[in-house]
Formats: C-alpha cells, structure tokens, sequence
C-alpha cells in the first residue's frame, strides 16, 4: 500500500516533467484557452445575446468546461505514445498495481487542469469576469470542474490505449468530444439553436455541467443541474475507469 | 543446478493464428538460452507470456519458481524486460529514466540512484546522463533500454531481440554487458534472428518455428547434427567441375556437391584435407582458385531445420501484433 502510492507519485510526476521539457505543450495548454477567451469575448461576444448576463460571465464557466474537459487529452497522447514505444509493456512487467500508470496519469492530469483553471480564471477576470457567489460556492465549482476534468481523463486514457498512434487518438478525441462541446450551452444560449439541435444540446452533459457551474458562479437558476453534473462525472468514472484499467491490463505493444 | 524458466507444453492464440503449440523450454539458472527463429515464429509471444504481459491459453510456464499466472505479482520483482522497442521516456534524461525504473522495482530513491549511476558508466552512457533521451542515437537509447532491465539486478531478464537495427560497436557493447551479467550468476533468456549472436552467447539453443519448438541443443550440438566440417573449392573459369568431382570421390566421404564452378562435400578429418585436395586436383591439372574447410554455422542448421533462411522479411513490427 505504502508502494501503491509513491508509484502513482512518481509516475505522476514522470507526467509534470514532460510539461517542463516541452514549452510547445505549455504553449498548448495555456496559450490556447486564453486565445479563445480572448476571441470569444472581443471578437464574438458583441454577436451573441447572453439575457441577463453580460458575455464574459457567460462564457467564462462554459470556456473552462470545455478547457478542463480536455485537459485529459495530453493522457490520451502520451498513453498512445507509451504504448507505440513499448513504455507500457515495460511498466506491465514492473512490479507495480496494474492501476499505478493510469492513475499516475489521471492524478496529474487534476494537477494541470488546476494550473490551466487558475490562469484561465485569472485572465476572466481581468477582462471583467465577476463571481455572483458565495465562497462555498466558487469552490463547490472548482471541485466540481476538477472531478470532471478527472472523469474525462479516464475517457481519454481509455482512447490513448486503444489507438494505434499518438496522431490517431489525437484526431478521434478532437472529432468527437470537440463538436459536442460546442453543441451545449457552453457558448451560446441552446434557445439560439435550430430545434433538432436544441433537442441534443439539452440532454448534452455538457449543457448540465455548464448550467451547474453558471448557478455555482452566477446564481443562474440550479434546477437539477448540479446533481446532474456531480451523477455525470460519477457516472463516467465508474464506467470508465474500469474499462479503461482492463485495457491497460490486456494491451501489449505492437 | 536450479532451473530458472521452465515451460510445459504452452499454447497461445490470436483468434485463428495459433503463435505458440505447445512450447517446452527449460533454462538452468545462471546460464543463456537463445530461442532462435523467423519472424512470427512465436519467439516474441513466448517472452511476453514468461514476462506476465500476455496469458497463456494452456500449458504452464514459471520463472524463477513462480507461476506466470498464479504468481504474477511476485514473478514481476524477479525479472527484467528489454523489448523489441527501446522502452525509454523520450521527456526524461537518462538518468531519470533508470532512477525512475529503479523506484518502481521499490529499491528505493538513494538505490536507485546508485544503480543508476552505476549502469550509466557501464553502458558508456555517463557523458549523456543528464541529457534528455530524445537526443540518444538508437545505439544509445537500446543500450538505457537494456540499463533498465538491469537497474533492480534481477535474477532473470529477457531480452527480446536485443541488437535488431544496431550498429556493430553497440553490438559488442550489449554483447559485453550480458555476458558480465551472466557471469555474475542471471539467468537470460535472448530472443534473436541474428545466429552469430546466439553463437556467440547462448548457452543452449531452442531453435523455433511456427509455434513449436523443432530443435535444442548447445551451438555444437546443433552444428554436429547437420555434419561436420565440409570441405568448399572454387575451381579457376576453365576447370572442370566433373573433372574435379572425379578427381576427389575417393578421399572425400561422399561426392562433392556441384554448384557453378563451386564443389562442397562432407570431410571427416580436417587435418591434411586441404592439402590432398589440393594434390589430387593438381596430379589432374584442374585449375583451383580457391580452397578452405567451413565450420557449419548456425546458418546452415537454421537453413537445414526450416528449409528457409533466418533472417527472412525485416517486417519487425507486424510480428506477431494481435
């Protein structure tokens, strides 16, 4: 048990150190989600009509949904790149618990996800993001895009041990998870949408999980968004997690 | 002596493709087996079954007396693992990746920088220690490959087509570091194409093809098993062959075999044979360019046992994919 945990540790921080060796990916997982808030206020907000809300407080929780939803993408890659490398064959016939690379990847994928919230909240509300909430309800949100953020890490690991390359899970996790991010109530109201539309767009997780964290932070009305979005993200982890750990289990190298 | 990997009668298969039909090795503690074979002979599957990566279909194999599959857990702290690929972290320097390896066998941080350092200046790696391993050339990243197999001295390692794509230098290099590793009492299973490798460190050879064991023996035994040593004469443009075949019938055991202007045939004794083939084709005035007696290689006995030659299609990465 003492071992189980340094080993998720230690491949937890193998994880941060590629972050440290690669500005490019820091480029990547900051620059971008700043551009786009950025693109989005400046460039599209003045277009859309947000009633009730100013567009920076309503993009705000809906930009960093979808940022830390893929925030376990770089899992997905490095996954597809240690399998194509024979790295995971090697970690299988290492004495370690067949959960330890896995969770080693989830564990610092929720250490990025909370830079990249950090830098993106910092950035909000310096172009005039404001919080309509109590301190209990900030963190309630932050908790809640983290356990979220973690959820999709498991998706995400689940796609990187079943691709062929880095290139290919690249491509499947952009086409498919990129399209329903938009496809929500992240960047515009779904009452804005043509009706076969509108009819996805609200049954989308991610319309649940940006409606919770739009009642966390601006006191939008909640309905049954949050508990929605807490069975969401517990829901994917117990689906998963397992999935994803029995791949891991069964998957040799090329 | 202790057997340190044993196998009985192992079966693997990927859906219609049967990799392994009932495999049985047997390796003694402290020494070499080299399990020889073309691609897709089932060389790759065996190891990863021995390594706790795939599960047998049946039959039963243990390593360092504990079972693949009952006693996984345990049998993963025994062995050491260099693939076919370099299994190294491209974001880590070398030095980090063996520390890194060292920590998940739990040797500990202090240890496992030790040994660390240890197989740095081993492998010839101390100058590029803290370098990260994306700027390694192939030799460099193979020789931390193996540097990590061996970071925990495990009793047992195995090495899957350890020198496939490395230069000459590097070659020895490898070469040089299992024998030191041998000498120190572990145990090595190799997997290889190349039959001057398992010549030169394999104690015993299992020679294998599609999915069976077909022969075992020491290098020599394998050899002797085809003949011993032949006779070879190229004869000058105008010699005549039949001439020459004549000429030599009596001496030799059997008639020289006739290829172009190239005779081979079986001899019994080495000493004096060039020099009476010589005589005898002279007494004739057959015109030779060329005579020497060829030890068989483990060429011949590969050719001879499969009818094909080692070193068939260099398709590495398909071998056995399921």
């Amino acid at each position: 048990m003492r071992h189980a945990i340094a080993d998720v540790l230690l491949l937890g921080k193998r994880n941060l150190l590629r972050f440290r060796r690669s500005p490019e990916m820091v480029i990547g997982f900051l620059v971008q989600p700043v551009m786009f808030i950025l693109l989005f206020v400046y460039v599209l907000g003045g277009a859309i009509q947000t009633p009730g809300l100013d567009y920076v407080d309503f993009l705000m929780p809906g930009i960093i949904v979808q940022t830390i939803a893929f925030g376990g993408f770089v899992t997905a890659i490095a996954l597809a790149e240690d399998l194509k490398k024979g790295l995971i064959d090697r970690f299988r016939s290492l004495p370690i618990a067949r959960s330890a690379v896995l969770a080693g990847r989830t564990v610092s994928d929720v250490v990025t996800n909370t830079v990249s919230l950090a830098v993106m909240l910092a950035v909000g509300l310096a172009i005039g993001f404001s919080f309509n909430a109590n301190v209990l309800e900030i963190v309630g949100g932050i908790v809640l895009l983290l356990m979220m953020g973690y959820a999709f890490s498991w998706i995400f690991a689940l796609l990187g041990l079943s691709s062929s390359t880095p290139e290919a899970a690249q491509q499947v996790g952009f086409i498919i998870i990129f399209p329903l991010t938009f496809a929500s109530s992240a960047f515009v109201p779904i009452d804005s949408m043509p009706s076969w539309l509108q009819a996805f767009a609200t049954v989308n997780p991610f319309t649940v999980i940006v409606d919770a964290m739009r009642a966390l932070w601006l006191g939008t009305p909640a309905g049954n968004s949050i508990w929605g979005a807490v069975a969401w993200s517990v829901g994917l982890i117990a689906i998963f997690a397992p999935i994803a750990t029995w791949r891991y289990k069964t998957t040799v190298s090329g | 002596m202790a057997v340190a990997i044993e196998t009985s009668g192992l079966r693997k298969s990927f859906g219609e493709i049967e990799a392994l039909r009932g495999v049985d090795l047997s390796v003694e503690a402290g020494t070499v087996l080299g399990l020889l074979g073309p691609n897709g002979a089932g060389k790759t599957t065996a190891v990863r079954i021995l390594t706790t990566l795939l599960p047998p279909d049946g039959g039963s194999a243990s390593v360092a007396g504990l079972d693949v599959v009952a006693e996984a857990p345990r049998l993963r702290a025994k062995i050491g693992l260099a693939g076919q690929h370099a299994a190294i972290d491209e974001n880590l320097s070398g030095f980090e990746n063996l520390e890194m390896v060292g920590r998940l066998y739990h040797l500990g941080r202090k240890r496992a920088g030790e040994r660390a350092r240890d197989l740095l200046d081993q492998f010839d790696l101390v100058d590029a220690a803290d370098r990260l391993a994306h700027t390694y050339s192939g030799g460099m990243s193979r020789r931390l490959d193996l540097a990590a197999a061996l970071v925990a001295s495990p009793p047992v390692i195995f090495l899957d087509e350890p020198t496939t794509g490395l230069d000459p230098r590097s070659r020895q290099a490898l070469w040089t570091a299992i024998e030191e590793r041998v000498a120190e009492g572990t145990t090595v299973l190799l997997t290889t194409q190349y039959l001057d490798e398992a010549d030169r460190l394999a104690d015993s050879i299992a020679v294998i093809d599609h999915g069976r064991v077909i022969a075992k023996g020491t290098s020599d035994e394998l050899k002797s098993r085809i003949g011993g040593d032949r006779l070879e004469i190229v004869l000058e443009e105008d010699g005549s062959p039949e001439a020459a075949q004549r000429a030599l019938a009596a001496t030799l055991i059997e008639p020289p075999t006739i290829e172009g202007r190239h005779l081979h045939a079986p001899i019994r004794e080495r000493r004096g044979a060039i020099a009476e083939a010589v005589r005898l084709l002279d007494a004739e005035g057959i015109p030779v360019e060329d005579v020497a007696i060829r030890r068989p290689t483990l060429d011949d006995v590969f050719i001879a046992l499969t009818g094909r030659a080692a070193e068939v299609e260099q398709d590495e990465d398909s071998e056995e994919a399921a």
